[in-house]
């Protein structure tokens, strides 16, 4: 189910936390598109293009377009370096793009972006560039599907926000994990069918592959040695748990106090 | 510095990583003596220092400093170490005429501001100078504390800001370390609070948490240490990513135990 993710077009919510971080499953699905030949572009406002970049081969890094709101995001440095519009400007110059093929658009992150745009505008801008292949342009072509990414840190923003971004995505992958061991947690909403909810056990490899497994393995969780054998606790007590058959028939054939006889 | 710690967290001054963000965050105790332990590691470790300390005096970390080891007025004579005093300065931004903005210029402003001035400061702190004087080895931004400018009025979004550009320039372009401490507001319900710790946590390459017992205090256990390392999913490292030690404050150390094996019960 992870690695069928971009099979539907529209946007994906990968929801993260402090102890399970999304940036590298963001990358492995970033790494996915560019090997499918699709245009990928990265808004990347939380990292560094090195470190983005970091661990992807040279053919991933020549498919990658980098726009780096990184280093000078608010144009405090007033050089006229800064990319102009901000990251809302460049989002909305990918709505207008022009060529046909598939395109991926990461957001690293979009929680970056939901806090320093206002929600409306953000979520009237991810529409648009997500459901550009439902507007063909004017010349009545069909354009290639488009995978809007979008990296969400959990714990940053109130109900409000999420519950729009959650009405906006057709797919939500929630990170988890138990015992060192991360899942995926996938609420998938596909044109007039059921919504589908799956857990699915992941790694990734250092090059950013995804290696998706059956479940937390079994070395790794923690149980008592096999070479021990269990311990009786019931050996060596100073007294004495059982009844001897004599102990038991007295027992059985004891009239309790509340229960009416012909004795009594 | 606290040489348990290093040994907690595998790192001593010579070798330690750089290009780091560290938090410290405290939850009903003092966490304090994570600031001060970070001072002294990094100027042992003959870094260019640049603390912005608004919650203490100058004298104060002073005199921590040299039962740690370290003389700050020494440091700060010889250019290792740039001090912006919080508490002195903040008053030169009401009776001081400045040719350009203080870097507490945000408290003389009516509306919601930012940290720009403040971060001006610190880059033209920890610029490198080609002087040819004795180099430090990588430079280093210590700040006690954030919560204190949600106090003074800032919005959580301008703080995350803030530390945001100090990353990009200490960390990334100067290949330096940026340590900083957030109170955890705990049950007091403080959204702005929770954005900025939670909005560090993320950022973070390492989270160091002092917490107080949850049975109260005790004279002998001040509190607990949580210790995360925030790794990225593909690393293949092997080490605990979370590890968590109760600890006890003395003179000028501190020692830290495993849970229940602190030397007063054992």
């Amino acid at each position: 189910m992870l690695d069928s993710l971009l099979a539907l077009g529209g946007l994906v919510l990968l929801r993260d936390s402090v102890e399970w971080e999304g940036r590298s499953l963001l990358k492995a699905l970033v790494k996915k598109s560019a090997l499918c030949g699709e245009q990928v572009h990265i808004l990347g406002c939380e990292v560094s293009e090195e470190e983005f970049r970091e661990g992807f081969d040279s053919d991933i890094n020549n498919r990658l377009v980098y726009h780096d709101f990184f280093r000078d995001p608010l144009n405090w440095s007033e050089t006229g370096e800064a990319l102009p519009g901000g990251p809302l400007g460049a989002l909305r110059a990918m709505c207008k793009r022009t060529d046909l093929g598939p395109v991926t658009i990461a957001l690293d992150s979009l929680s970056w972006l939901l806090l320093h745009l206002p929600c409306a505008t953000l979520c009237q801008t991810l529409h648009a560039v997500s459901h550009q292949d439902s507007c063909p342009l004017g010349d009545g072509s069909p354009v290639g599907k488009v995978h809007v990414l979008g990296l969400l840190h959990e714990e940053l923003h109130g109900p409000g926000p999420m519950g729009a971004l959650s009405s906006l995505a057709q797919t939500e992958v929630t990170l988890g994990g138990t015992m060192g061991q991360a899942s995926a947690r996938i609420l998938c909403r596909r044109p007039r069918q059921h919504p589908t909810d799956q857990t699915q056990w992941f790694s990734i490899l250092p090059d950013f592959s995804l290696d998706l497994q059956a479940g937390p393995s079994i070395e790794s969780q923690p149980h008592s040695d096999p070479h021990i054998p269990p311990v009786d606790p019931t050996a060596h007590l100073t007294f004495n748990l059982h009844l001897s058959k004599k102990e038991r028939e007295a027992r059985d054939s004891l009239t309790l106090p509340f229960q009416f006889s012909s004795e009594k | 510095m606290f040489l348990e710690l290093n040994n907690l967290l595998n790192t001593t001054p010579e070798r330690a990583e750089q290009g780091k963000l560290t938090l410290l965050c405290d939850a009903k105790t003092d966490g304090s003596f994570l600031v001060h332990h970070f001072l002294s590691f990094y100027l042992k470790a003959n870094c260019k220092v640049c603390f912005v300390a608004l919650i203490q005096s100058f004298s104060h970390y002073n005199i921590v400093g040299q039962k740690l080891g370290v003389n700050l007025t020494m440091a700060r004579e010889r250019g290792q170490l740039v001090f912006l005093e919080g508490l002195k300065s903040a008053v030169d931004v009401f009776f001081q005429a400045q040719e350009k903005p203080h870097p507490l210029q945000f408290l003389r402003e009516a509306n919601a501001g930012n940290l720009k001035p403040l971060f001006e400061f610190v880059r033209e702190a920890l610029k490198p100078v080609d002087s040819g004087e004795a180099g430090w080895t990588y430079p280093v931004l210590l700040v006690d504390d954030l919560s204190v400018l949600l106090s003074l009025g800032l919005g959580a979004v301008a703080v995350l800001d803030f530390i945001h550009y100090c990353r990009a320039t200490v960390c990334w372009e100067l290949k330096g370390n940026v340590v900083v401490l957030v109170h955890d507001s705990g049950d007091v319900e403080d959204e702005e609070n929770d954005i900025l710790l939670n909005g560090l946590s993320h950022q973070s390459h390492l989270i160091l948490r002092a917490e107080g017992l949850a049975t109260g205090f005790c004279r002998d256990v001040h509190g607990q240490l949580r210790i995360l390392w925030r790794r990225p999913l593909q690393s293949t490292s092997q080490r605990d990513q979370s590890l968590t030690y109760q600890y006890k404050i003395q003179d000028r150390s501190v020692s830290f135990f495993a849970k229940g094996m602190s030397p007063a019960v054992l």
